[in-house]
């Protein structure tokens, strides 16, 4: 009934896309933090565990939903049941919310990667002021990667009811990378499938390579150190667990509607246990040696701002007290501190407030997350090595390849679907609905690059996706174990691929998995209940540092629709099927 | 008489140089810290060499030509290594306004720099700001060059998929209809060879080759 559906050219295809899709950025900036927070090595329990409880359980119903029924999200579910139809919009609408702020990032990194080539770095010297007697103001407060990420790229406004203007330069990027990924999807398949071979495999070359040099830096042991020393009480942490569950569940991208898409394009008789095992594990991997290189950039960051730190104050005393140059050293520094305290102890007093007191363990703590580590931490360690054009262009390529590798992911869970629709594909060839689809995007995607775009992103970063994904993937769970029926399913996978399914899945399915996920979904809910209003970080320019500010109401408005635009398709979904048939009932009763 | 005369010169001097007096200004090497193991000691020779380059920093200033190096007068020298120094008038007693002798050390920073192999850092003069060296600026900025060679790359490799997508999209329309005719074709064509048209055995049906058939009775009788 249908002509050929186009197929990966071989499974090896289908293996790297998922890979491609699932390690994404969240592997090299979310799980660095998580392990820093709650406890280092012991974290990797927690994240073990849930990967075994949770992760693989989920990936497989995926992957085996969408072999089985070789359509896209909403026709997937239609099929196992035409009340399910909500479901598939919903992970389409999520998709799409998810695309229009996602490239952005990839934005960002162009504007990076381009800025790349000059010597020096743009972000490692502040701009000097009027007078070039001095540097900029804002500069001096804060530091020059800073400046440089919430000035020269963001230009920030000092909150989000400032909208400004659209800026041109990262609109540039922003269609830019709007147009590349145009371009790897445009052919469906066939040109992503191509692709995936370098988003896939190009990441791993260049963490390969920071390894290496990061393991060689001054300083790379104490953030290993600091990182790996496993804090076993955090073990009975709840929220440890309850990261761990979230961190699991985000990075494999489960509920978009893209690993449907993408394992339909495979051959009926693919073992899809086979690649879930394969692709989960090679995520969990990534993160792990993505930290490894984080944690060793980190350590050499917080050592070269420590020793930088009592340098200064070494100059400040040698500067106040007239001492010879070069007499104060890292090590005696204690003992003339003491000499001088007791021997004009006037002096002393009056340089003493100036004195920082520094210590390597307040540095190695400070910890970030999100586009301020990729941004602002790594460029600060990459500006301080040797060569640090080749590093920071390398780092620039690989966060570029890990994003345009999710973004074939979510596209094609837009796709696909409107793909697979009858209606469109007989008006529009394949080539046309993609483009469609990436101007419609880039247009909205316009917004966050206005000055108070990065509000925006933080917006939809934190709230697009994760109350929505959470029950989309639970009543996906139950829908194939309750209504389509496990033993159904069950039969249906062991004639595609002529394996029987190990009781494993079934008990994860059945039981585990759901039991999770309304867990994390009840504690999201009381968190956001408890928290009262919401806040956000914004960029103060007259003191060079964030502060936090409440949501205007329009805001959390926004919030509000987002949310509810994607949960309330389910509902809506299945109301609509109940009417339909309903009316097709009266319609036959009245004409017999 | 004149052992007199010196200490009152000297008392003067001694006046019109001192740390916080007016139109004093405050110097600070770090040679260490510029030249590590190189570092050569501070003596009364490198003093010269530094109350030579104010003086001759002052030289250049119109109206202030005949500044001596014995105008310029050092005092409080310490370990660190700093010291005051002041410049005073041809006459020795009054010294030269702030204003000016901070404008001179700018215009001639570098030089005076490079004499002692240190740098703005190294070399400081507390309150004489150094003019700090622009960056270059590129009339065109380097990242929009290679903005733009990536943006048409990608412009150009989108045409050619599109091209060759529509390209392909024509032929198979054409396809199918162009093998229906060939099709036809080949059941009227009749083989031509030397002028003589030749049946092939088997378009026409059956035909019994009379070759073979020569009289009713082929069986031999018992």
């Amino acid at each position: 009934m249908d002509e050929a559906r186009p197929l990966w050219a071989t499974p090896l295809q289908f293996v790297f896309a998922c890979i491609s899709y699932a390690v994404g950025l969240g592997n090299v900036w979310r799980f660095p933090y998580l392990c820093q927070m709650y406890g280092g090595g012991s974290f990797l329990v927690p994240y073990i565990i849930m990967l075994a409880v949770e992760g693989m359980p989920l990936l497989y119903l995926e992957l085996a939903v969408g072999q089985r029924m070789r359509q896209g999200s909403i026709g997937a579910w239609r099929t196992i049941s035409p009340y399910l139809s909500g479901v598939g919009v919903a992970s389409v609408v999520v998709s799409f919310f998810l695309s229009m702020y996602y490239n952005v990032i990839n934005a960002w990194a162009f504007w990076y990667l381009f800025h790349s080539f000059q010597d020096p770095l743009p972000w490692s010297v502040c701009p000097l002021n009027g007078n070039r007697t001095g540097y900029d103001e804002e500069c001096e407060k804060a530091s020059s990667t800073q400046y440089f990420w919430y000035r020269k790229t963001l230009n920030i406004s000092p909150s989000i009811q400032e909208s400004g203007a659209v800026q041109w330069e990262p609109a540039l990027c922003l269609i830019l990378a709007w147009l590349l990924v145009y371009l790897c999807i445009l052919r469906g398949t066939e040109s992503t499938g191509k692709v995936v071979y370098f988003t896939a495999l190009l990441p791993y070359c260049v963490l390969m390579i920071y390894l290496v040099r990061g393991l060689t830096l001054h300083g790379a042991t104490n953030g290993l150190a600091y990182m790996f020393t496993p804090k076993m009480e955090q073990l009975a942490n709840p929220k440890a667990w309850i990261n761990a569950a979230t961190q699991i569940f985000f990075s494999l991208g489960l509920g978009f509607g893209s690993l449907i898409a993408f394992a339909s394009y495979n051959e009926p008789s693919n073992d899809c246990q086979k690649h879930t095992v394969i692709v989960s594990i090679i995520n969990s991997s990534t993160s792990i040696f993505a930290s490894v290189v984080t944690f060793s950039i980190y350590g050499f960051k917080a050592t070269f701002n420590y020793e930088s730190c009592l340098n200064k104050v070494i100059l400040l005393l040698t500067n106040s007290f007239d001492l010879e140059d070069g007499f104060l050293t890292v090590s005696n520094l204690e003992e003339v501190k003491s000499y001088l305290a007791s021997a004009y102890p006037s002096k002393y007093s009056e340089v003493f407030p100036q004195i920082k007191n520094c210590s390597l363990e307040s540095e190695l703590e400070t910890a970030v997350q999100g586009t301020g580590l990729a941004f602002i931490v790594y460029t600060e360690a990459i500006k301080n090595m040797e060569v640090s054009q080749l590093w920071s262009v390398l780092y620039f390529f690989m966060l570029l390849m890990l994003g345009i590798g999710s973004m074939l992911g979510n596209t094609a869970a837009i796709l696909t679907p409107l793909t697979d629709s009858k209606v469109i594909s007989s008006y529009l060839p394949k080539e046309a609905i993609s483009g469609l689809v990436c101007l419609v995007n880039c247009a909205i995607g316009l917004v966050f690059t206005m000055e108070a775009g990065n509000y925006w992103f933080d917006i939809f970063n934190d709230y697009a996706a994760t109350l929505s994904l959470l029950l989309i993937v639970l009543v996906e769970t139950v829908a194939v174990c309750y209504l389509y029926g496990l033993r159904r399913f069950e039969s249906d996978l062991k004639a595609m691929t002529g394996h029987a399914l190990n009781w494993y899945w079934k008990a994860m399915w059945g039981g585990v998995s759901p039991l999770l996920i309304i867990s994390l979904f009840v504690f999201y809910l009381s968190d956001y209940i408890i928290t009262g209003t919401l806040q956000y970080q914004a960029w103060d320019a007259s003191q060079g540092q964030l502060v936090t500010k409440d949501y205007p109401p329009y805001a959390l408005a926004i919030i509000g629709l987002l949310v509810a635009s994607s949960t309330m398709c389910i509902p809506l979904g299945a109301l609509g099927t109940f009417i339909v048939r309903h009316l097709k009932r009266g319609d036959t009763a009245s004409v017999a | 008489m004149l052992w007199l005369l010196f200490f009152l010169v000297t008392a003067i001097h001694a006046e019109l140089c001192q740390p916080d007096a007016e139109n004093a200004f405050k110097v600070r090497l770090s040679l260490r810290t510029a030249l590590g193991d190189k570092a050569y000691a501070w003596d009364t020779n490198e003093e010269y060499l530094f109350k030579a380059m104010v003086a001759f920093s002052m030289r250049r200033v119109p109206n202030r030509e005949a500044t001596e190096i014995s105008h310029v007068l050092l005092c409080n020298v310490t370990q660190r290594v700093s010291f005051w120094f002041v410049v005073t008038d041809p006459s020795r007693n009054h010294t030269l306004p702030a204003v000016e002798v901070q404008s001179a050390i700018r215009m001639n920073r570098n030089r005076i720099n490079n004499a002692f192999f240190l740098n703005d850092q190294t070399l400081e003069f507390l309150r004489i700001p150094s003019t700090l060296a622009p960056p270059t600026d590129p009339s065109v900025p380097i990242w929009i060059i290679i903005f733009g060679v990536v943006f048409c790359i990608v412009i150009v490799a989108t045409m050619l998929l599109i091209l060759s997508g529509i390209r392909q999209r024509r032929r198979e329309n054409k396809g199918p209809s162009e093998m229906e005719d060939t099709e036809d074709k080949w059941e009227n064509t009749i083989t031509i060879e030397n002028g003589i048209p030749c049946d092939p055995l088997d378009m026409k049906g059956g035909h019994v080759n009379d070759a073979f058939v020569t009289e009713d009775e082929r069986l031999t009788p018992l």
